[in-house]
Order: C-alpha cells, then sequence, then structure tokens
C-alpha cells in the first residue's frame, strides 16, 4: 500500500497525459480534416462544406458518426486477420510521440533522454501498418500502393534523420526539451537552413502526402492500399495519418523554429503552447498548400530525388555542422 | 496477349485489370495490363461497354433528323461532329449554305473546341494528381457554355446545326460576350503556365514518356494533336478545306518530340490558334440570312456515296454516307478519330511503368462514347 | 555536373511560382453559385421541353392538329390526336402528349409547325422518383398556366 501512494502521483500523471494525448489526436483531427476541406475549398475557388452548422464548423463530427455507423466490409478472400490489424497498427503508435513532445516549457508529458529517437522509432511502424493492410486486401490495386509505401517511407527515413542529426550534433542531445530551450538567442532555422528544407520534403513523403501520395495515389490505383476499407477501419487510417502529420510538424517547431519560444505572454510557462501550437498549424497549413498545388511524382523519379539530391544535400550538410562544431 | 494462361518465362507477370470503372479511362474503357512488378509489358484495351449502335439507327430515320445524335457520340465536340454532318447531306444534295451561316459554324465550332481543350487539360491534370487545375480550367468552361447557351440553348450536346445554315441567329450580346471571353482567356495562360506547364513535376511526368513517330502514326491512322505531336502539319482545317477557314490566317502547331509533352503543348497553342480564327470571324463577320432559302422538308438525297471530313478536337472525323435515292440512309459510317487514337496504345505503352501508362493514355483525349458509338 | 544545379534550381523556382498562383487563389472570392440558397437567371433562349404557346387574346393553344411535329420527331415522343368537332374548322385538339424521356432536344418539332405553336420551355429543376413524371400532357399544361 505504501508504494502505491508513493507512485500514485506518477500513475495520475500518466492516465492524465494519455488522455491529453488522445484530446489532442482526436482534436487535431476534427480542426485538421475541417480546415484541409476549406482550405482546399478556397484554393479551388469554391467554398467547401457550407451545410452542416454555420460554415460547415460540425462536418467532421458528422463524418465521424457516419464512418462509426457503416458497416466494415472484409473482402471474401482477404486475410482477415491481417485486414483488421492494419488500421490499428496505423493509428495506435501515434500516442506514444504525443507523450515527449514539449508543448511548452512546462507542459510535456514525459522529458526522456532519447526523446527524438522514440518519434523517429515509432513513425517508422506506420509502414508496417501500410505493407499488412495491403497485403491481407486480397486486391492487386491494394498490393501496388503498399509496394510502393515500403520503398518510399523506408528511403525518406533517411534524410530525415541526418538532417536531424545536424541539429543533435549542434546541441548534444537527444532530448526534445533540450533541444528546444537551446535555440534561446536565435532558432535553429536561421543557422540550418538546408536541413531545414531537407526536413520539409522528407516529412511530405513520410505522412504520404503530395506530391508523394503514390500509395493512395487516388487517380491511379483507386485508393491505394486503403481501397477496400470502409466504415471505422478507414477513419482509423485517416486519423493515424493527420496525427502523423502532427507529430512531424512539431518535430520540426521542436528543431527549428523554437519550439514554444516567442514574445512572451503571462504565465508564459504553460501559455507557450499557444506559440508552440501557431507554429505547428503553419507548417500545417504549408502542408495542404503543396498538396493542392502539385500533380504526383512518378515513383522512380521519387526515388531518384531521395537518393540523388537529398541524401548527398543531407550528408554534405551534416559533414559541414561537425567541423563549424569542431572548430568553434 | 492470352489472359487464360501465361506462357512459360512470363509466370511471374500478374493481369491487372484498369476496369470499365476507373477514375482515369475516362469513361468506359478496359484495358488489360499484363505487368510484371510495375512494368506494363503488354496491354489490351477491351471496347464496347458504351455501344450504342449510332449508325444502326442512322439507317431508320431520315438523314436529317440523326443531327442530335451526331451531338451524343463525341459530347465534348458536339458542334464540329454537327458541322460534320451537315456539311455531309449539304454537299449530297447540292445545298448552298449562307455565309453568315458558315461564319456562325466557324465561330461556335472554334469555341466548341477550345472547350473541349480546357476539359482534356483539367482531367489530364486530375489523372496526374493535381486537383486544382481542373477547377480553374472549369471556371474558363463555364464562360464558354453560358455564351453558347445564350444561342444553341443547350450546354452540352448541341444540336443547333441544321441543313442549309443554323437554326438561330446570333445577336449583339453574344459578340460582345465572346469578345470579352477571349479577353479573359488570354489573360488566364500565363496563369496556367506558371502553376502547371512549367512546374517540374509535369515536365518531368510528361517528357520522353512515349514514342511515336510519324511513320507509327501513319500505321495506326492517328490523327489530331497527337500526329501534329510528330512534327507533321495535317490539319483538315488546311489540308481538305471546308466551310470558310480558307478565309482565316492561322498557323498548325507542331512539335517533334512525339512523346506526350509534344502533345499537351500543342493542344495549348491551338487554343491560342482558336481565338485568333473566333477574332477574325468576328471582325469579319458578314449580314444576311442563316438558313438556306429552298430547303426541302423531305430532304432526298441522291444515290451514290459521299464523305466528308472535319477536324474535330481529337482528330480527323469523317462521315461516309451510302444512299439509295429515299431520304432514309441505306449506310452511314462514322470514322472517330479516338478509335484509331487508342489503337497505338499497346505499341506505345509497352515496357512504361503503370504510371506511364495513366499518363499516355490521358494525353490521348480519349473519349470513349466516340470510340463505342 | 553543372545541370545537376541548374534542373535543382530552375525547378525549386518552378515550384515556387506554382504557390503563389495557389495562394493568390485563396484569397479570391469564390465561383460556385451555392444552388439553393442562390439561383442563377436562366436565359430566355434556354432549351427545355416543349410547350404549347398560349395565345394573350383568345387564352388557347394555336395547333392545328396537323401532326407535323408527331411525324418528323426522330424519337417518336410526341402524340398528337384531334376530332372533327361541329362549328370548329378543322380538327379540334384533343390529345397533345410528350414522352420526355425519350426527348433528344433536336428542336425539330419547334421548327417544322406550321403556326408555331410549340416553343421551348426554361423549365430546368426537373427532378422526379418515377418516370410518368415526365410524361407530359401539354395541354393540361396550357389549360391551367396563366
Amino acid at each position: 500500500m505504501e508504494t502505491f501512494y508513493s507512485i500514485l502521483p506518477e500513475l495520475i500523471r500518466i492516465v492524465v497525459c494519455a488522455i491529453c494525448g488522445a484530446v489532442i489526436v482526436f482534436g487535431n483531427a476534427l480542426v485538421m480534416g475541417y480546415a484541409e476541406r476549406k482550405l482546399a475549398g478556397h484554393i479551388m475557388l469554391r467554398p467547401g462544406p457550407m451545410e452542416v452548422g454555420p460554415h460547415g464548423i460540425y462536418q467532421l463530427v458528422v463524418d465521424g458518426l457516419k464512418l462509426m455507423g457503416k458497416q466494415l466490409v472484409v473482402p471474401a478472400n482477404a486475410d482477415k486477420p491481417l485486414f483488421m490489424l492494419a488500421p490499428l497498427l496505423a493509428f495506435a503508435p501515434v500516442f506514444v510521440p504525443m507523450l515527449v513532445i514539449p508543448f511548452s516549457d512546462k507542459i510535456q508529458g514525459f522529458d526522456l533522454d532519447v526523446g527524438l529517437l522514440l518519434i523517429l522509432a515509432f513513425a517508422s511502424i506506420n509502414v508496417l501498418a501500410i505493407l499488412i493492410g495491403g497485403w491481407g486486401s486480397n486486391n492487386k490495386y491494394s498490393l501496388f500502393g503498399a509496394f510502393r509505401s515500403v520503398a518510399q517511407n523506408v528511403a525518406y527515413e533517411i534524410p530525415m534523420l541526418i538532417s536531424l542529426l545536424a541539429i543533435v550534433f549542434m546541441t548534444n542531445t537527444f532530448s526534445l526539451k533540450g533541444i528546444a530551450e537551446a535555440q534561446s538567442p536565435v532558432w535553429f532555422i536561421v543557422i540550418q537552413p538546408l536541413a531545414f528544407l531537407i526536413y520539409l520534403v522528407a516529412m511530405v513523403a513520410e505522412t504520404n502526402r503530395a506530391p508523394f501520395d503514390l500509395p493512395e495515389a487516388e487517380s491511379e490505383l483507386t485508393a491505394g492500399f486503403h481501397t477496400e476499407y470502409s466504415g471505422m477501419s478507414f477513419s482509423l487510417f485517416v486519423l493515424g495519418e493527420y496525427a502523423n502529420m502532427f507529430i512531424v510538424c512539431s518535430v520540426a517547431t521542436v528543431f527549428f523554429l523554437g519550439g514554444s519560444s516567442g514574445i512572451p505572454l503571462p504565465y508564459f510557462e504553460y501559455s507557450g503552447i499557444i506559440w508552440f501550437l501557431l507554429k505547428v498549424y503553419l507548417l500545417m497549413f504549408f502542408l495542404i498548400w503543396i498538396r493542392w498545388t502539385y500533380p504526383r511524382t512518378r515513383f522512380d523519379q521519387l526515388m531518384n530525388f531521395c537518393w540523388k539530391y537529398l541524401i548527398p544535400f543531407s550528408l554534405v550538410n551534416l559533414l559541414i555542422t561537425v567541423v563549424m562544431v569542431k572548430l568553434i | 496477349m492470352d489472359i487464360e494462361v501465361l506462357e512459360d518465362g512470363k509466370h511471374h507477370r500478374y493481369i491487372l485489370n484498369m476496369g470499365p470503372q476507373h477514375p482515369s479511362t475516362h469513361g468506359v474503357l478496359r484495358v488489360l495490363l499484363e505487368l510484371e512488378g510495375e512494368y506494363a509489358m503488354d496491354l489490351l484495351p477491351v471496347l464496347g461497354y458504351g455501344h450504342r449502335c449510332h449508325e444502326k439507327i442512322a439507317e431508320f430515320n431520315p438523314a436529317k433528323s440523326f443531327m442530335p445524335n451526331t451531338a451524343r457520340m463525341d459530347y465534348l465536340g458536339a458542334l464540329i461532329y454537327n458541322h460534320g454532318f451537315a456539311h455531309l447531306l449539304e454537299k449530297a444534295c447540292g445545298i448552298e449554305v449562307p455565309e453568315r451561316a458558315e461564319y456562325i459554324r466557324v465561330i461556335t465550332s472554334e469555341l466548341n473546341r477550345i472547350q473541349s481543350h480546357l476539359l482534356w487539360y483539367g482531367a489530364y491534370l486530375l489523372d496526374l494528381g493535381a486537383f486544382t487545375p481542373i477547377m480553374y480550367s472549369f471556371d474558363d468552361r463555364e464562360h464558354i457554355l453560358d455564351i453558347l447557351e445564350d444561342i444553341t440553348g443547350s450546354r452540352l450536346t448541341y444540336c443547333y446545326v441544321r441543313v442549309g445554315g443554323v437554326c438561330k441567329d446570333i445577336d449583339d450580346k453574344f459578340v460582345t460576350a465572346t469578345r470579352a471571353f477571349i479577353e479573359r482567356l488570354r489573360g488566364r495562360f500565363p496563369m496556367y503556365d506558371d502553376l502547371v506547364n512549367g512546374n517540374v513535376i509535369l515536365q518531368k511526368r510528361l517528357i520522353n514518356v512515349g514514342d511515336l513517330t510519324p511513320e507509327m502514326c501513319a500505321r495506326y491512322g492517328i490523327s489530331g494533336p497527337m500526329l501534329r505531336g510528330t512534327g507533321v502539319a495535317y490539319d483538315m482545317r488546311r489540308a481538305e478545306p471546308y466551310s470558310v477557314y480558307p478565309k482565316f490566317d492561322f498557323e498548325i502547331p507542331t512539335e517533334t518530340r512525339g512523346d506526350c509533352m509534344a502533345s499537351f503543348k500543342v493542344r495549348f497553342r491551338e487554343m491560342e490558334q482558336s481565338l485568333r480564327i473566333i477574332e477574325q470571324a468576328l471582325d469579319s463577320l458578314p449580314e444576311g440570312p442563316v438558313m438556306a432559302a429552298k430547303v426541302p422538308k423531305k430532304l432526298k438525297i441522291p444515290a451514290g456515296d459521299y464523305n466528308c471530313s472535319v477536324e474535330a478536337p481529337r482528330g480527323e472525323l469523317s462521315y461516309y454516307l451510302v444512299s439509295d435515292g429515299s431520304d432514309v440512309p441505306y449506310r452511314l459510317k462514322i470514322r472517330t478519330p479516338s478509335y484509331s487514337n487508342l489503337s497505338v496504345v499497346p505499341e506505345m505503352c509497352a515496357g512504361m511503368l503503370v504510371s506511364d501508362v495513366v499518363s499516355a493514355m490521358g494525353s490521348l483525349d480519349l473519349v470513349i462514347p466516340e470510340i463505342d458509338r | 555536373m553543372k545541370s545537376y544545379f541548374s534542373e535543382l534550381f530552375t525547378g525549386a523556382w518552378s515550384l515556387i511560382v506554382g504557390l503563389k498562383v495557389t495562394i493568390k487563389a485563396l484569397f479570391s472570392p469564390i465561383v460556385t453559385v451555392q444552388y439553393p440558397r442562390e439561383k442563377i437567371e436562366v436565359t430566355p433562349n434556354y432549351r427545355g421541353h416543349i410547350d404549347l404557346v398560349k395565345v394573350e387574346d383568345t387564352g388557347t393553344h394555336k395547333c392545328i392538329t396537323c401532326g407535323s411535329c408527331m411525324r418528323e420527331c426522330p424519337s417518336d415522343c410526341i402524340v398528337v390526336d384531334g376530332e372533327k368537332r361541329e362549328g370548329v374548322k378543322g380538327k379540334y385538339l384533343t390529345i397533345f402528349t410528350l414522352d420526355f424521356t425519350k426527348c433528344s432536344l433536336c428542336g425539330a418539332c419547334v421548327e417544322v409547325c406550321p403556326t408555331k405553336a410549340l416553343d421551348y420551355s426554361d423549365d430546368y429543376e426537373l427532378a422526379g422518383f418515377a418516370r410518368d413524371e415526365f410524361y407530359y400532357d401539354l395541354l393540361k399544361r396550357v389549360e391551367e398556366r396563366e
């Protein structure tokens, strides 16, 4: 009983963090889904959702209810355990990285020493989910999407990691909080613009967003790896995708844009979250903006771009960083 | 390609069905792809999902009544199909069309051509994954549809051209609206260049995809922008002039590479040339009647065969009419450009990646109803 | 080597130029007419289904039951019938129905009518639950119209 009381604060903290993580994931999907459709609409000179609620605010809520009410169709010869496992694998790993992101100076789940490695490790589980979903659907189109996504995600993890490593060399720590605090005079985007650009491109490819959205290429492969999913399974993939976008954008914010630093507000240890969210959603706006502007790259051109352009530049950047750190 | 059993040595290939329902086959076209990994080694188009027996329908009713059917074959070039058919019957029966009617036919046909190219542009980019240019091109297209709705009454499947002229005259509102539209579209071309044509991703997807040569085009009977993309300046408006086209000064845009980018650029420049033709026609529009004086109600076509070719947005369109002296045709054969354009797909697309197959088929600008008729 | 860098820079510049177009469109007014709440003026030349023209002074139609429209129609949608009545010169129109499910809006009936009794309507909000909602009784329609 003694030990239980001594660890009770920690237990409560874990439960509260988990609930907050869930709130962030679902709230983010709600906001992002609506923002994406409205922004896409206005870029295309049309209004977007307007019917449900004033200017369509409740559209995502109603969509969620609709998807929950749909029948979960499993194709006839599909591998049922794998088929049902894939959306869970796409959705479950997004909660853990939420716990290590420093939203502000005091608001953070757990300040791990290896925060970055945790986030990258959990981001790679997404590849497995897509592969399992594509194979388990017993559909050649889904299999296509799965092939492409495996190669794409595995290839683009390398420039993502190397460009972040340049920052880690400068600050000597993997902990996200430490990196956010090390940007006090000047943000790292000023010192390492090349790493930021490379990370931006790798970020788009990791989350399977256009122009790199071959795994779910809508006009070539009729929805790629999630062709056969309907109802809640499909919405789990979508929720996972939006949460992934949030995670990679927050990593970009923490590493390059100073985390929650900005013009001081009252109670800044807690209200820094406002600046943090502002920066994250600015990057998400950028992701939406490029989705609706560019056509899709071809698969071999995508791989060429990674191997021939991104990786050499990121290695050169790393080399220069290491040399400068040693000299200064 | 034998779809029952794949021979030895090919056992690692599999067949993917880009079925009649697919986002990028633009209609009910079925293509069987024999894939090795992601490379399409062999392609087999399967037609007939939209066959509506138009040529047989022509044998039941008098020839004049076939006019609405011509619009349904290629719904994007309906006025041009109407014009071709009316021209055929006028040639067969020796009816003289007043000049104002010819000018109106040319103006509306060129507007129709621009509208068809705008839709192709938007739909092609949608296949490639860019979701916004289709909205911008449809915005421009709405202006054309409004202009044409004002005089013809319809927005897509027009039945405006009659044997002997057109059924309704144009007014000043049409002329001002068309001039305003010409200015607007000219101002939009730089925006399309910025957003799409110069984009590096698009260029990488279109350049060097497909390799048409003039010799291949001659073998398959390819015409239209695909042929002009290989360097052959063959346009029915110059090769076999009809209507009042000889009076206008316009270029035939050509490119030399023979890939998808070449036909893309040719179509884009054709829009500009069509604007030139419309401007010249509006400037020199004569006064007069719009319908020939004496067109018999029962149009008896003298016995014999008659042929007429016009330049549809997709290529060369020909009508061939065999008549036995009455007003009901004995046989009407329609040679549509998309049918021949599609036939090059197995040779051109063998060995391409699946994404390139989609890109190549989009640049062919197929409209399936005119293949199946 | 030089082309590696020049391709990179021209490519990157073309991407940025594309972004400028889209951001400009983001702040432009929308062009959609949101249909049930806003409606467009239909042009008077719109080609809807045909209707009998109602003459101002006599308050009735101009049809003389010649049957030309029935003969000209390529899709056989029109049925015209009349009967001889005493005191009325020529035939008296009793049946004039249009089967709009087969009509292709070619306009042959409107153009061949000797008395110009037919004209297009501007009825575009056509949606129904059954096929017989589109079997129009034009005689009844002209009598009920004011």
